[in-house]
């Protein structure tokens, strides 16, 4: 066993408030944080994963975005060393998850989608017994408990039994305890699932100061407003593999980009108004009664240039607005599916 | 090494904390011991006929060797309710002693199964059981309460990831136990049973291990009881441990 100092999780690179100064290359190494290649793992007869390859770079966000039993969380445990794969191959912050296991659990900090805390314990006394099996003193163990605590708003319940705690509460409590030791590599599986509107946006927050400072982040969500807002890069997931994957308007682009739907006064005017916007549209205007629609990708101005033109022909417009593309688009798309949004556990079809 | 000893004593120290906050549990260290205890004193107690012993002397040593063997029953329950509620992952996502998570569990119970037993010496002493043997001779037979408790936290700790929840748990374990501490010395002399159940109640683990408590506290004649008793302990831990283990790798690994 490695000798008690060399397993301290000090990181040289931290600031004095405990926060992590930035950090854009360990070791100024130009390995991606996380790179998986042909990840494969079944659960028996049930094939969770059919070759997976994935790369984040430091400091970003993957999203991993897909419905219940894609296979999210299996990924997440392979990359977190809680399972060994069937076949392929992860090294996460330059480490590989099965030969250097023991050695990467001290570099990454895992948040579940279940609030991982004893709810017998106080926020306090969870903290500072995830710091002293990182190694720390109980003292080291305790400062950092409640530097987190305050951090996260949590200080005023410190003495508090978990259980007492609001859903929201304890999600960020646990994601205190994946901080503990200042992981440059963090990952959240469905961090949100199950929250109310209000700390949803609060735990976003959090997430993005933490990104904000150096922390590259690979989170699973089947919430494609949560990938949009959080993500640098999401890979969407279905039936054990990687169908697609881009930065999110990359993503959108795919179906299509943004288009101009126009609801007119008469329907019988629609041909004129066809023909009026046709030069300034990415296809063909396609009409529907009364409502014209008419690609506009990434053009500044569309709206205006569309309502001065119609109004030249003498077109009466009831409604105008433009449309981007939604991931929910992007998902029915690729799988020719909708996302189901229940908060189940995707390690169900496990 | 080290690293196991202290990750250890962190995780037993965490299920040693939550003990005063679980007021089920308390109740059931505390007040159930003392009841079954008055019960079977003053409700049963007058129709034993205990040649030699009062029934005082006679029963502690049993009471306590039935209420040890169900110390783990916590151990059962804590390890199924952690696998269930995510703790075990985030403790395998911990750079800590993988071993540390089982050894804690049981060596909380050691704790907890010490304090059950003080509290039912005390309760017999009030009711008349008095030690008829000297200092040394109690502090072994504690010493062999302790790590009779200790194998069962592990047999325990075993149903306790083998089953899918905690009422199973529950229930698994009482009938698996409860049945062997009753066909046993603990109550009855065994000679007033039916000749199978007889039969059987002699060879058990807990008869061995009750009339080894009597003759270290009672000065009853110990036979190879005594030595009997520590091989039973030390078998139930070589068997159950290892099986232990490999179901928390495998209920863990999923």
């Amino acid at each position: 066993m490695v000798a008690r100092l060399s397993r301290m999780p000090r990181d040289p690179s931290t600031t004095t408030d405990g926060r992590p100064a930035l950090r854009p290359q360990e070791n100024g190494s130009r390995e991606a944080a996380v790179s998986a290649s042909g990840l494969v793992k079944s659960y028996g007869s049930v094939k969770a994963l059919v070759g997976v390859d994935l790369e984040v770079a430091h400091g970003t966000v993957m999203g991993l975005l897909g419905p219940n039993g894609a296979g999210k969380t299996t990924i997440v445990r392979i990359l977190t060393t809680l399972l060994k794969p069937d076949a392929g191959t992860a090294r996460v912050a330059g480490l590989d998850v099965v030969a250097d296991a023991a050695v990467l659990r001290e570099r990454i900090g895992l948040a579940g989608q279940y609030a991982a805390v004893d709810e017998n314990l106080t926020g306090l006394e969870n903290l500072t017994m995830v710091g002293r099996l990182y190694g720390e003193t109980r003292a080291e163990a305790k400062r950092r408990g409640h530097e987190l605590l305050e951090r996260f708003d949590l200080l005023d319940a410190a003495g508090r039994a978990t259980k007492t705690y609001s859903g929201g509460m304890r999600r960020r409590l646990d994601l205190a305890a994946a901080l503990v030791a200042n992981p440059p590599i963090l990952f959240l599986d469905e961090p949100t699932t199950g929250l109310d509107p209000r700390s949803r946006l609060q735990l976003w927050e959090t997430i993005e100061g933490l990104v904000a400072d150096g922390t590259t982040v690979l989170l699973t969500t089947q919430y494609l407003d949560e990938a949009d807002r959080l993500a640098t890069e999401i890979s969407v997931i279905d039936h054990g593999r990687v169908i697609a994957d881009g930065t999110p308007d990359e993503l959108k682009d795919r179906v299509g980009g943004e288009r101009l739907e126009i609801r007119l006064d008469e329907a019988s005017r629609a041909e004129a108004a066809a023909q009026a916007l046709a030069s300034m549209a990415d296809d063909a205007p396609s009409i529907d009664a009364d409502l014209v629609s008419v690609g506009v990708n990434r053009r500044g101005g569309a709206i205006v240039e569309a309502v001065r033109r119609l109004d030249e022909a003498g077109i009466g417009v009831e409604d105008i607005a433009l449309r981007r593309p939604t991931l929910d688009d992007v998902f029915l798309a690729l799988t020719g599916h909708a996302a189901e949004v229940d908060g189940e556990d995707d390690r169900a079809a496990a | 090494m080290r690293r196991l000893v202290t990750d250890t004593l962190v995780i037993a120290e965490r299920n040693l904390v939550r003990l005063p906050r679980a007021p089920e549990l308390l109740v059931a260290f505390t007040v159930q011991p003392i009841m079954f205890v008055l019960l079977f004193r003053y409700v049963f107690g007058g129709a034993i006929k205990t040649p030699g012993y009062s029934y005082a002397d006679f029963l502690i040593p049993g009471i306590i060797v039935q209420n040890i063997a169900f110390g783990g029953f916590v151990t059962a329950l804590g390890l199924n309710e952690d696998l269930h509620k995510g703790l075990i992952d985030r403790f395998r996502s911990l750079p800590m002693a993988r071993a540390a998570v089982l050894a804690g569990r049981t060596l909380a119970d050691v704790v907890t199964n010490g304090l059950s037993a003080t509290i039912l010496v005390i309760t017999g002493l009030i009711i008349g059981f008095s030690f008829h043997t000297g200092v040394l001779h109690a502090i072994g037979g504690g010493a062999l309460l302790l790590l009779f408790g200790y194998a069962f936290s592990w047999v325990f700790a075993f149903l306790g990831m083998l089953v899918s929840t905690a009422e199973a748990a529950n229930s698994v374990g009482f009938i698996a136990v409860f049945p062997l501490t009753f066909i046993s010395s603990a109550f009855v002399p065994v000679k007033s049973m039916p000749s199978v159940l007889r039969a059987f109640a002699e060879v058990n683990p807990f008869t061995i291990t009750v009339d080894a408590m009597r003759s270290l506290w009672l000065g009853a004649p110990a036979g190879n009881n005594v030595w009997g008793a520590v091989v039973w302990a030390l078998a139930i831990i070589v068997v159950f441990a290892p099986l232990a283990v490999a179901r928390y790798r495998r209920a863990a690994g999923q």
